[in-house]
């Protein structure tokens, strides 16, 4: 069986046949499905939103090269960046849009919490999840999201119970192995009122230089009171299509850190989305990106404040090198029930070669008239007189540069309470820039 | 055998505008020379110069320790050969801890052949010897987790550039207005730090407007510049003349230079 064999028209009804039935997936899944299928029928040559989409080059994008993998039982080892670096009360490993291992403590278990795969859980906890999924993520936003809806190989799934508090972080990795494999996983986190819960999640390439395509989604339900941390670090090939849906619902006095890393693929294109749903409630998005050689990052995020006495913060910070390019479009929305609310949002880029380019274009839109909202955006080279004054200090001219690259990420990493994801984050920046192991 | 700065008919432009034209300066290990002049005669241009600023361009003359030149060097191994600046004006460097940056420094300083990547300094060795002297400076040993001056006062900039100093220990040092803009209990703290720091291993060139720095630092030589050349050279008296009277006199004795600056200055009126 090879992944890569050409299609007339790649992802047809008879391809999302297959699926179901390799799958026997219970019948509301499979309307589901059909569902969307029609959404993306309709949408599949339907121009994308300039708004989002002008600056993302996706002509040599072709799906047709890309094959949903019926069958994956094989194990491998991966190169990842946290699996081994802290005691994770659970594990979930994908490959190829299959899950190959599913752990989690059985103190946990006996909570009540589920941690495991998208297609084993749905058909366990139907009852529990059925409401959530696509709540956050609405399949017909735009072409890709109706792809993903009707294709959806599986994907990480974390349900914490009311008032429980996971103090030992969980662990999801999403990996592509095959040359031409399409991943379609859709991590939904769902926390119940006064639940706690720290998910760190990456995306990692088997092969160096296989290609590959990642549709997914993220849906990430906080319900009042609730706290979630979740981490998603975008560590594919360079030779991989990422293009998602992410979003959070965040409800009364619940708190969302949302910590994006961007290091991998080929091009990759995000749509971030944080709701604040009920009043009191907060979330605070940070970003690192590192693009090198012809890397295309993008991302489109939106803060949207629903309610009143809500808070988003949002920074991120691009580092660009070679001929990459990153492109942020920014959004903040303030209903006009909103009022008192506090947003804010910042993008810093700096780019370390004369051919990269940045594009940051943050925006509002407030319809409230008792709120605070401020956004701001920087891009630049790195400094010259920071480089001479380093290199009047003995360091070398890219040892100077390397240096004030980390301090460039380094403010972001002091937002991060969790040690393991700034460390992580500081590795794999040092081993892009080729300093460190 | 003490080593030798040796500066000869030293011409320097920023673009097309030449600043200095011919400066010649020896100093030795163990020597304190004070540089005096008024604004814009050329004493900072000289001290980038001689660090390797890429904007100043040396169109003539040559700059040598012991004997070997450094025109062609760039500012790392200008650094890594026993040459260190005070910066009139340090600049920040966000997200950049002042002990990280300090530990990459003091490693490549005292290990010349180091490349990016290989060994640093022991960090028991060297957070030791860091506290050690910032108790003797006088400052919060706190300031090593900060940000390379990012929030400090003009005083904790200053005494940051002491610190490097005294943790890089060169062969030469220039002050470039290392008391400018600090209140006198700051200058004082500056001042007798040098004084430690300053002995038969450093030659020490102060680039100053006041005598305070002058007071705890003696000069053996006072050097004045003016129009880009240094016109007089004296002992700490001169110093003290000229901070009591100002550069009139000396304008007086050297015609040709106060001409000249008087045009120069004319010139920057009418392109500003």
């Amino acid at each position: 069986m090879t992944a890569a064999m050409a299609q007339a028209r790649p992802f047809d009804r008879s391809v999302l046949r297959n699926l179901m039935n390799a799958r026997c997936e219970a019948d509301w899944i499979c309307q589901l499905r059909e569902q969307a299928f029609e959404l993306f029928e309709s949408k599949r040559n339907e121009a994308l939103d300039p708004e989002e989409y002008k600056r993302v080059d996706l002509r040599a994008f072709r799906p047709e090269r890309f094959t949903w993998v019926p069958e994956r039982t094989e194990r491998i080892e991966f190169d990842t960046l946290m699996a081994r670096r802290a005691e994770f009360a659970g594990n979930v490993v994908h490959v190829d849009g299959h899950c190959l291992e599913a752990r989690l403590s059985e103190e946990y278990a006996a909570k009540g919490v589920l941690f495991g795969d998208l297609v084993t859980l749905l058909a366990d906890h139907r009852e529990i999840l059925e409401p959530h999924l696509f709540s956050a993520v609405e399949p017909a936003a735009d072409r890709f999201s109706a792809w993903h809806a009707a294709f959806w190989t599986g994907g990480t799934v974390l349900y914490v119970p009311r008032n429980v508090e996971l103090t030992q972080p969980l662990h999801s990795l999403i990996a592509l192995d095959r040359t031409g494999a399409a991943d379609f996983s859709h991590t939904l986190v769902i926390l119940e009122e006064g639940a706690k819960a720290t998910l760190l999640e990456e995306t990692t390439s088997a092969q160096a230089d296989s290609p590959g395509m990642h549709v997914g989604a993220v849906e990430l339900i906080l319900k009042p009171g609730s706290q979630l941390r979740y981490v998603q670090l975008q560590n594919w090939n360079d030779k991989v299509w990422h293009i998602a849906h992410q979003s959070g619902r965040v409800d009364r006095d619940a708190f969302l850190q949302w910590t994006v890393g961007g290091l991998g693929s080929r091009l990759s294109h995000i749509h971030q989305h944080v709701h604040l749903d009920g009043r009191g409630a907060q979330a605070q998005v940070n970003g690192v990106t590192f693009a090198t050689d012809r890397q295309v990052l993008s991302y489109y995020t939106q803060q949207t404040h629903h309610a009143p006495d809500t808070r988003s913060d949002l920074l991120y910070k691009d580092v660009l090198r070679d001929m990459a390019r990153v492109i942020w479009r920014g959004m903040i929305k303030v209903d006009p029930a909103a009022q008192k609310t506090d947003g804010y949002q910042r993008n810093d880029s700096l780019m370390m070669s004369e051919e990269a380019r940045a594009d940051a274009i943050p925006g509002l839109e407030i319809e409230a008239d008792d709120v605070r909202c401020t956004h701001g955006a920087t891009a630049g080279r790195v400094d010259e007189e920071q480089l001479f004054y380093c290199m009047c200090r003995g360091l070398e001219r890219r040892e100077a540069m390397h240096m004030i690259v980390e301090g460039f990420f380094q403010i972001v990493y002091d937002r991060i309470p969790v040690e393991i994801v700034r460390e992580t984050l500081s590795q794999a920046v040092e081993k892009k820039l080729g300093i460190g192991d | 055998m003490s080593s030798l700065l040796k500066i000869s008919d030293l011409h320097v432009s920023v673009g097309e505008t030449p600043i200095l034209r011919g400066v010649s300066l020896e100093i030795r290990q163990g020597e304190i020379h004070a540089l005096m002049g008024p604004n814009g005669s050329g004493k900072s241009t000289l001290a980038y110069a001689l660090v390797g600023h890429p904007k100043y361009e040396i169109t003539g003359g040559s700059i040598e320790i012991d004997g070997s030149p450094l025109n062609e060097l760039d500012p790392c191994e200008r650094a890594r050969l026993g040459l260190f600046l005070a910066f009139q004006y340090p600049v920040t460097i966000p997200g950049v801890k002042v002990s990280d940056f300090l530990r990459h420094a003091v490693s490549n300083i005292r290990n010349p052949n180091r490349k990016e990547g290989e060994g640093l300094i022991p960090m028991r060795e060297f957070r030791k010897e860091l506290k050690s002297l910032m108790e003797e400076l006088g400052m919060d040993t706190d300031f090593a987790r900060r940000y390379l001056n990012e929030g400090f006062s003009g005083g904790e900039k200053k005494r940051m550039e002491i610190l490097q100093l005294a943790m890089l220990k060169p062969k030469f040092a220039i002050l470039d207005e290392t008391d400018s803009g600090l209140d006198s209990d700051a200058v004082r703290v500056v001042s007798e730090g040098l004084r430690k720091l300053s002995g038969p291993q450093m030659g020490v060139l102060i680039i100053t407007h006041h005598e305070r720095l002058l007071e705890y630092n003696v000069p053996q030589f006072t050097h004045v510049m003016l129009a880009g050349r240094i016109v007089e050279t004296g002992d700490a008296a001169l110093a003290h003349e000229l901070h009591n009277h100002g550069y009139a006199t000396v304008r007086e004795r050297h015609p040709q230079e106060a001409a000249e600056e008087q045009s120069r200055h004319e010139a920057a009126v009418t392109a500003g």
